[in-house]
């Protein structure tokens, strides 16, 4: 079915494209946000650790298989239960509904990565096109739009900012004070995790109540921020903006002069449609924008829109998480959530020989079920150790850990696969390649230092973590496979986002990453949001995407 | 029965203590022969009283999780009603996709013991019912009754869904009146509320 031609068609809506359809809808122009899953609330899971878990409780459902990579060469079918699928989510909003609501600014070195470390050996490190000054407003846009409780001040290595957070900060939990009063003997500086979650009320939200469930639920009183709670109802609110959910994007068109002429898409019942528009936004995560665009063929681009240079798809990474955790005498535990309140940045740049680095913090409350995952290496899963490991830690834990930058690879990629297909017959993502080694040596000096962390705060018995394998780059912080670039040969975008040589084709997630950060990625996915909206804006009032 | 159950659960006799009288063996025979009218599943012609295993099965498996999380100072996987949560789960839940493993690997479970030990696994002594779980676990059992699911696979599965049972909500079928959570000093509900959170700031 035809649908009536508009201004942008958005594909996604989660956080990258939530933000953009806000950002045109505002500006006037007529937009339709295409979004494959549905409106989550809290009802529908309450406190309910196993359903979120264990049901696809965000999506996406079985009909959307991937292939995951089992050995080089081989793959697997996986739906998004299972491992090896690098699930985020499928639903209005999607990660950001649910997600720990961390919202961290990248460094001002995490956007010149090859300036600052030179490019290892077989390694695609490079330098963002943007500086971080570029990007500044934009993530100041997103603290204040979105809302982000947070202060800098005892942070040294904190990129300069114009304005402070738009709410105050968290306080420290138990553990954080305990963690606190280490780093200030270690010479460490320590500081509140910035969260995009409200610590006082905030444009009509609630301010949180410390429960015990955040990371993992949809908050139960409209506390934390996401796409679904901010942009897209002002979007929506703006009457430019038709929200469509339960709909399924399989291409995008271009057309034999190289533009976008709009999107075909599936509804609810599996009729298919066609959306024509002015322009088209691809904000479907670093694995689905990726896949989509190799699955729009075309005389013009044969490979894959904007692939004529083999690059979509390229370079995925996600985070390599490390840490340490022991055993403190007295509770640590005081049942007031999140958990995670405490970060140092002391170990994100300037490591002596290591390319890189992480941001360190606590962790949020780990639930009764999944804490039966919690063990050091070789311990007993089951018995009565079990039992005695449960009492004797679940509430006497001292744990740090971070999120290790990778180094990108040009065969770390999202490819489609030439035989599995989805519901729809459309051909599935499949992930493939694996992290570069000096990944593990970063993570190995990252997790040394928690080590020290956590012993200095009292732990005792402390086991490390990190990862011996080189496999699975991607997972929920997915980023990294169509990296913008001024060069159209080593790059998807420009600097704003655009699709080389596709004058009407953007893209707005993190996909565009060039390299991921040692943060979680979902501020700069949105400030990214703002700063590709902005541009889309400019060009559309000069004229440009018509 | 478990002290450590609140009293509605030791007196009412509801549809799951019947249950779990059956599978201890307490009541099997009694709600077994006469029990079709009062517990109207029994008249599907199942061989048992629960959803998706039999009698014999159930047994086995009820027996295998009391090992994973037994019964100390607090209830273990039996006196939480883990195998409801199972069962229940197996039958028409999350775990459906699972029901062919636990028919054939419970099967391959109870050829193992027979084989090793001439003698069922509910009739083993703890340290022997322990060697039997080390060695699947470990993969060292004769693989012979093991094609798909491979013995370690298997033992892994039952672990989780035990986990999931004894520590997931009440609501799913296990975890019988919060006891995993009150083994751990949780209080349930939680305490929500900004009076305790504000008593945080200095
Ligand atoms: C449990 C969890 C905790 C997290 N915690 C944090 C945290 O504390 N801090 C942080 O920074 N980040 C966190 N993240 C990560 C964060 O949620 C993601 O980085 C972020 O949402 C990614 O944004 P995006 O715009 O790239 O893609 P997404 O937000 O995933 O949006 C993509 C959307 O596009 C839709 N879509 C895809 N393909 C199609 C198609 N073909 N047709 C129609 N719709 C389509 C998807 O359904 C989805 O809704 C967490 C994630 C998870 C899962």
């Amino acid at each position: 079915m035809n649908q009536r031609h508009v201004n942008a068609v958005v594909v996604g809506a989660g956080a990258g494209g939530g933000i953009v359809a806000k950002e045109l809808a505002a500006a006037g122009l007529s937009v339709v946000l295409l979004e494959r899953g549905g409106w989550i609330s809290f009802e529908q899971h309450d406190h309910d650790e196993l359903f979120t878990r264990l049901q696809l409780a965000y999506g996406p459902d079985e009909r959307h298989p991937r292939m995951a990579q089992t050995t080089p060469g081989q793959w697997r079918r996986v739906i998004s239960s299972e491992s090896g699928y690098s699930n985020n989510a499928a639903c209005v909003g999607s990660g950001t509904v649910f997600y720990g609501a961390m919202g961290w600014r990248f460094m001002e070195q995490d956007f010149r990565m090859r300036t600052t470390y030179g490019v290892p050996e077989n390694s695609t490190l490079d330098d963002w096109p943007i500086s971080y000054a570029d990007l500044e407003p934009f993530y100041e846009k997103a603290e204040r739009e979105i809302g982000v409780s947070g202060d800098m001040t005892t942070n040294p290595f904190s990129p300069p900012r114009q304005r402070p957070y738009p709410m105050p900060a968290f306080p420290y939990n138990r553990e954080g004070r305990m963690l606190k009063g280490a780093a200030d003997r270690l010479g460490w500086h320590a500081f509140p995790i910035p969260m995009l979650r409200n610590s006082v009320p905030y444009r009509g939200r609630n301010a949180c109540i410390g429960c015990r469930y955040c990371v993992g639920f949809a908050c139960e009183i409209n506390a934390k921020n996401g796409s679904h709670n901010t942009v897209i109802p002002a979007a929506l609110a703006t009457g430019n903006c038709e929200l469509r959910i339960n709909v399924m994007v399989s291409e995008v068109t271009v057309d034999e002069r190289g533009r976008a002429r709009g999107v075909h898409y599936f509804d609810g019942q599996d009729q298919a449609h066609w959306q024509p528009a002015d322009l088209v936004v691809l904000a479907g995560g670093a694995i689905e924008t990726a896949r989509l665009l190799l699955n729009s063929k075309s005389p013009l681009f044969p490979n894959g829109a904007g692939n004529r240079h083999d690059w979509v798809g390229r370079n995925l990474q996600g985070h390599t998480y490390c840490g340490a955790e022991g055993h403190a005498a007295e509770e640590t535990y005081d049942d007031v959530g999140a958990g995670a309140t405490i970060a140092i940045s002391d170990f994100n740049h300037g490591n002596p020989g290591v390319c890189g680095g992480a941001m360190l913090c606590n962790g949020f409350i780990v639930t009764p079920y999944s804490f039966t995952r919690v063990r050091p290496p070789g311990a007993a899963r089951w018995g009565k150790a079990h039992k005695d490991f449960q009492r004797r830690y679940f509430k006497h834990r001292l744990e740090v850990h971070g999120p290790v930058q990778e180094i990108p690879l040009f065969e770390s990629r999202v490819e489609v696969d030439p035989a599995v297909r989805d519901h729809w017959g459309i051909p599935v993502a499949r992930m493939g390649g694996r992290r570069h080694p000096l990944v593990l040596e970063i993570a190995r000096f990252i997790a040394a230092q928690a080590e020290n962390w956590v012993r200095e705060a009292g732990a005792t018995d402390i086991w490390t973590r990190v990862p011996t394998g080189l496999q699975g780059a991607g997972g929920q912080h997915q980023a990294g496979t169509c990296r913008m670039g001024s060069d159209p040969t080593t790059s998807v975008t420009d600097r704003h986002g655009r699709v080389h040589e596709i004058d009407n084709l953007y893209i707005s997630d993190g996909s565009l990453h060039v390299t991921n950060g040692g943060f979680n990625p979902a501020l700069t996915i949105m400030a990214l949001g703002y700063w590709v909206g902005h541009h889309i804006v400019q060009d559309w009032r000069g004229g440009r995407p018509r | 029965m478990n002290p450590a159950l609140p009293a509605s659960h030791r007196t009412a006799v509801t549809r799951r203590s019947a249950l779990k009288l059956t599978m201890m063996g307490l009541a099997g025979t009694a709600v077994g022969a006469g029990g079709s009218a009062v517990f109207p599943w029994l008249a599907k012609g199942r061989p048992g009283p629960y959803r998706f295993f039999t009698d014999a099965e159930a047994e086995l498996l009820v027996a295998i999780c009391e090992q994973i999380i037994p019964r100390d100072d607090v209830g273990g996987a039996t006196d939480a009603g883990v195998i409801h949560y199972i069962d229940r789960q197996v039958a028409a839940g999350m775990l459906r996709e699972h029901a062919p493993t636990y028919r054939r690997g419970l099967e391959a479970f109870r050829l193992t013991c027979l084989a090793a030990h001439q003698a069922a696994f509910t009739e083993l002594s703890t340290e022997a019912k322990t060697e039997v779980l080390r060695t699947i676990e470990a993969a060292r059992a004769d693989p012979a009754p093991w094609g798909e699911p491979a013995q370690d696979a298997f033992f892994r599965l039952v672990v989780d869904h035990t986990m999931q049972g004894f520590y997931g909500s009440p609501r799913h079928g296990g975890n019988r009146g919060y006891l995993s959570y009150r083994m751990l000093g949780l209080d349930y509900p939680q305490v929500l509320g900004r009076n305790k959170f504000r008593s945080l700031e200095p």
